[in-house]
């Protein structure tokens, strides 16, 4: 049912957008221009990755020790809950597809509160950074008075190990705390999809604002996927 | 229609090999293997990035405009980090500036 653009207005789906000729055509459009965003939303995060590498190859030891103080077990279950969030995203689609309004719905809700629970565990895990006085700032202090000795001997190669500490620390809470705003965005606009998907203003036809929340939502995802191992894991051998 | 619905076999299947690969990588970090460490963390995390990109985000059945678009910004990320560690990583020991100092 590929009409012309001159055959305007005769039967077509309602979400149709005059610009365009098909249905196929609109959403290949939607796809792209969603995916150029993307391409800037990798270079945001490429520049602190890149910041991340340069001085993580300046002071390795500081890096290994500053991650060594965090709190692997959270991180490991905030990366399953946000797989899992990734899952229901998927589902809601695939609701979708299959014309399950309903289904819609309880799949966005779903991921909506996988995403929050994420932000609350990460919440807990700044609470304990401020704590421990590990937030760069006036009362930043890292000192590893550990009696482990494998980590005083990794501590004695940084002569200023403190400062160079806070630099980890800053990455860490920049990074982290750019993509929980991811998430916070993420959620305000699922929400937003709840709200749609509720009056029923998408079907198999048509859910292109779906798929492009389902692409942030993802992309948001993979963010993590590299923030976990570089963060959380680079320390982990380092024994506690 | 030129739709493509994917089934939820593959996405629990996609599911399950994220969790499992992040058992993995959480494994592996546990042992001391030196370089290697960053080496086996990062093919993981690429390939569970890889998994998600595929399946969850459908770029295996996008147009191959999209998946031209999805590609220049993943490889001018490798540029970025690539050309850059090439200047640092071939500047000798005091390349860069102790912040304060």
């Amino acid at each position: 049912m590929a009409s012309s653009p001159l055959a305007h207005g005769a039967h077509h789906h309602p979400a149709l957008a005059h610009q365009f000729d098909t249905m196929e055509q609109q959403k290949e459009s939607s796809t792209l221009g969603m995916w150029l965003f993307l391409v800037t939303e990798i270079m945001f995060f490429g520049g602190l990755f890149l910041t991340y590498v340069v001085y993580r190859s300046r002071f390795p030891a500081a890096f290994l020790l500053a991650s060594n103080s965090l709190n692997v077990l959270l991180g490991g279950i905030n990366t399953a809950v946000l797989i899992g969030s990734s899952l229901t995203m998927a589902l809601a689609i695939w609701a979708a597809q299959v014309n399950w309004r309903k289904g819609i719905v309880i799949f966005l809700l779903a991921t909506i509160g996988l995403g929050s629970t994420f932000l609350v565990i990460k919440g807990f895990e700044y609470h304990d950074k401020f704590v421990e006085h590990h937030v760069p700032g006036p009362n930043f202090n890292f000192v590893e008075e550990n009696p482990n000795v494998h980590i005083r001997q990794i501590a004695a190669r940084d002569p200023n190990l403190g400062r160079h500490a806070s630099i980890f620390f800053s990455l860490y809470f920049i990074m982290t705390g750019l993509h929980a705003t991811h998430m916070v965005i993420g959620i305000a606009v699922l929400i937003v999809m709840v709200v749609l998907s509720w009056k029923g203003k998408y079907d198999a036809r048509y859910y292109n604002p779906l798929e492009m929340t389902g692409l942030y939502w993802h992309f948001v995802d993979i963010v993590w996927i590299f923030l976990f191992p570089l963060l959380y894991l680079l320390g982990a051998h380092a024994a506690r | 229609m030129a739709e493509h619905v994917t089934s939820r076999k593959v996405y629990f299947l996609v599911f399950a090999a994220l969790i499992v690969l992040t058992v993995v990588t959480w494994l592996v970090a546990q042992v001391d293997l030196g370089w290697a460490n960053d080496v086996v963390a990062l093919t993981i995390a690429v390939t569970k990035a890889v998994l998600v990109l595929l399946f969850f985000m459908h770029v295996r059945t996008s147009t191959r405009m999209t998946i031209l678009t999805a590609t220049a910004g993943f490889f001018w990320l490798v540029i970025l980090i690539g050309l850059t560690l090439a200047d640092y990583l071939t500047r000798g020991s005091s390349w860069l500036p102790v912040p304060g100092k």
